[in-house]
């Protein structure tokens, strides 16, 4: 028996060591998180934030360098093997499938590696197989499938011994928008249908918007932000950007409190500060000015996490 | 059942996806028959009953030899290595399997289908343009078991060496010093009984002889009743040793992972 809460509980540091010189290099440094069951949480960061690092201590292919890692109850490291019976992991960047193999041919592999059931196995297939769209190239050897074909049939292979937390490690890299609709279609149907834990890193922010309630953002191996997609827009400042075209080019306007970020001959873009009114802003602008148009620009989620990642919030 | 029969299983048949490539391979395996009959008669016409071998003997050495290059992988390497430089041996390391146990059933995989595929051509090349030495079928049934040993034993070495470049990040160093070494003392370039004493006491004592050396004897029914068993169990011997030792290799190389990208 393991814990039913089912909570993924955390707590470590890890130290890889680099060669030679006995620099050590805190890839993940004291991060702290617990994941619900039926959680969809997106684990963002920059490049070498330690993203990949917090993955393989999570499945027991790295033995954190001190700390707790708990997953379904289980600590990766020591039952690796067991834990892999109960989770599915996805390398975006790799594959499980058997390059020279029908892609058929991995799946069957698949059920005999964890030991599926016959019938459950025929069931689970035929469900991938039609939410993921597998049908025409079942039978094509992995190496001429395109990386959209290949990334779905890496799912199903992470599926088919029905986990109950999934693991994906940048599932969309290099998909193209159609495979990306696809596979992220699919990530919410199995995350909502079958209330099967998600956790998902990626540098894709359309996955994020699409897919997680929640968003855990390291960067240099600490905890930068957990919370939401709101929180998240609110933590970065819910500035706001006006951008006014003028009837004529001319020296920036002058608005009390509103500053100018950028004119571009007669457009100009303003900064509106958190909590101010942009109707009355335009009103007073409109009072002043000749406009020819106007728009209102909500700060991206891209933007944010930028300012997140470089420091400055 | 367990998935281990089914990984050799796999492994015989993408092993067997390219069979124009391996047929390439038979070539050229088969033509350095050739040019290794031409030395070895030379040699023989030279040195008449040289290390007890008489010129059939040598001739059939040199083409069975060459049989046995795909099966034992005397070249070395394994695919694991590019698996743990690339780090895609973090995919390894997930699945609910030893590490060794997996790579081991493909190896077997890999030798049954390249002494399918690679086996055959250079015996007939020697059969059809040379005298050549043909084993009973009891001398046959035992060289069989020589050649699973072979191929068992063999994995073992490329096994620890690949292993080794958990710590060394690069095992081709490693590789190259081992190539020269198992070519030599396994018999590939020279017989090993041609080999100066006591050098060749010493070779056929190392765990490579049991590659090349102790297979073509048993071929040549060189090794009966008390002789073929001691050969099979010093095979044997050195595959168990290897293995375990590989096996708490694997041990320490998971509480060592550094896994190398992404």
């Amino acid at each position: 028996m393991t814990d039913v809460t089912k909570t993924f509980t955390l707590r470590r540091r890890t130290r890889g060591r680099l060669r030679r010189e006995r620099t050590t290099l805190d890839a993940v440094d004291g991060v702290s998180f617990t994941v619900p069951r039926g959680e969809f949480l997106g684990y963002l960061g920059p490049n070498g934030a330690g993203k990949s690092t917090t993955i393989k201590m999570l499945t027991g292919i790295l033995t954190p360098t001190s700390g707790r890692v708990r997953v379904a109850g289980l600590d990766p490291s020591r039952s690796r093997t067991a834990l892999a019976r109960r989770i599915g992991v996805v390398f975006g960047q790799r594959t499980t499938l058997w390059w020279d193999l029908p892609l058929k041919d991995s799946l069957t592999l698949v059920r005999r590696l964890y030991r599926v059931e016959e019938t459950a196995y025929r069931a689970r297939l035929a469900e991938l197989t039609a939410l993921l769209e597998l049908e025409p190239f079942l039978a094509t050897p992995v190496r001429q499938l395109s990386l959209g074909q290949r990334m779905r049939g890496d799912l199903a292979a992470a599926l088919l011994h029905g986990p109950e937390l999934l693991v994906l490690d940048e599932p969309t890299i290099g998909l193209d928008v159609v495979s990306k609709a696809t596979v992220r279609g699919f990530l919410a149907r199995l995350n909502a249908e079958r209330g099967t834990t998600i956790l998902l890193t990626t540098h894709d922010l359309g996955d994020i918007e699409r897919l997680c309630r929640r968003v855990l953002i390291i960067d240099h191996g600490r905890t930068a932000f957990d919370g939401d997609l709101a929180a998240l827009r609110r933590t970065a400042g819910a500035d706001r950007q006006l951008v006014v075209e003028l009837a004529a080019p001319g020296p920036p306007v002058e608005l009390d409190g509103v500053p100018v970020t950028d004119v571009e001959g007669p457009r100009q873009t303003l900064r509106l500060p958190d909590g101010a009114n942009a109707a009355s802003v335009v009103a007073a602008l409109a009072a002043r000015y000749e406009i020819r148009d106007i728009a209102l620009r909500e700060t991206g989620i891209e933007e944010i996490i930028a300012r997140l990642y470089r420091g400055d919030r | 059942m367990g998935v281990i029969p089914w990984v050799s299983w796999y492994a015989l048949r993408r092993y067997s996806a390219y069979p124009l490539g391996s047929m390439a391979e038979a070539v050229t395996n088969s033509f350095f028959g050739v040019v290794r009959a031409g030395i070895v008669i030379a040699l023989w016409h030279a040195r008449p009953g040289l290390g007890g071998y008489d010129t059939a003997d040598a001739v059939t050495y040199s083409f069975l030899t060459q049989s046995l290059i795909g099966p034992v992988q005397i070249f070395g390497g394994m695919e694991l290595a590019q698996r743990i430089r690339s780090g895609d041996v973090a995919i390894d390391l997930h699945r609910p399997v030893n590490l060794q146990a997996w790579w081991l059933a493909d190896d077997v995989g890999r030798a049954v289908s390249t002494l399918a595929l690679r086996g055959l051509p250079p015996m007939l090349v020697g059969g059809l343009f040379f005298t050549m030495r043909l084993p009973g079928p009891g001398e046959a049934a035992a060289f069989t078991v020589s050649v699973a040993l072979a191929v068992l034993l063999s994995f073992a070495l490329r096994y620890l060496i690949t292993l080794s470049q958990f710590w060394t990040h690069d095992e081709r160093g490693v590789q190259a010093v081992t190539l020269v070494l198992s070519l030599f003392l396994s018999g590939m370039i020279v017989p090993l009984v041609a080999f100066p004493e006591p050098l060749g006491a010493l070779a056929r004592a190392l765990p490579c002889s049991g590659l090349i050396q102790v297979p073509a004897d048993v071929f040549l029914g060189r090794r009966a009743g008390g002789a073929l068993l001691s050969g099979l169990a010093f095979q044997a011997g050195w595959a168990a040793a290897l293995l375990a030792a590989g096996g708490l290799l694997t041990r320490a190389a998971e509480r060592r992972l550094e896994a190398q990208g992404g």
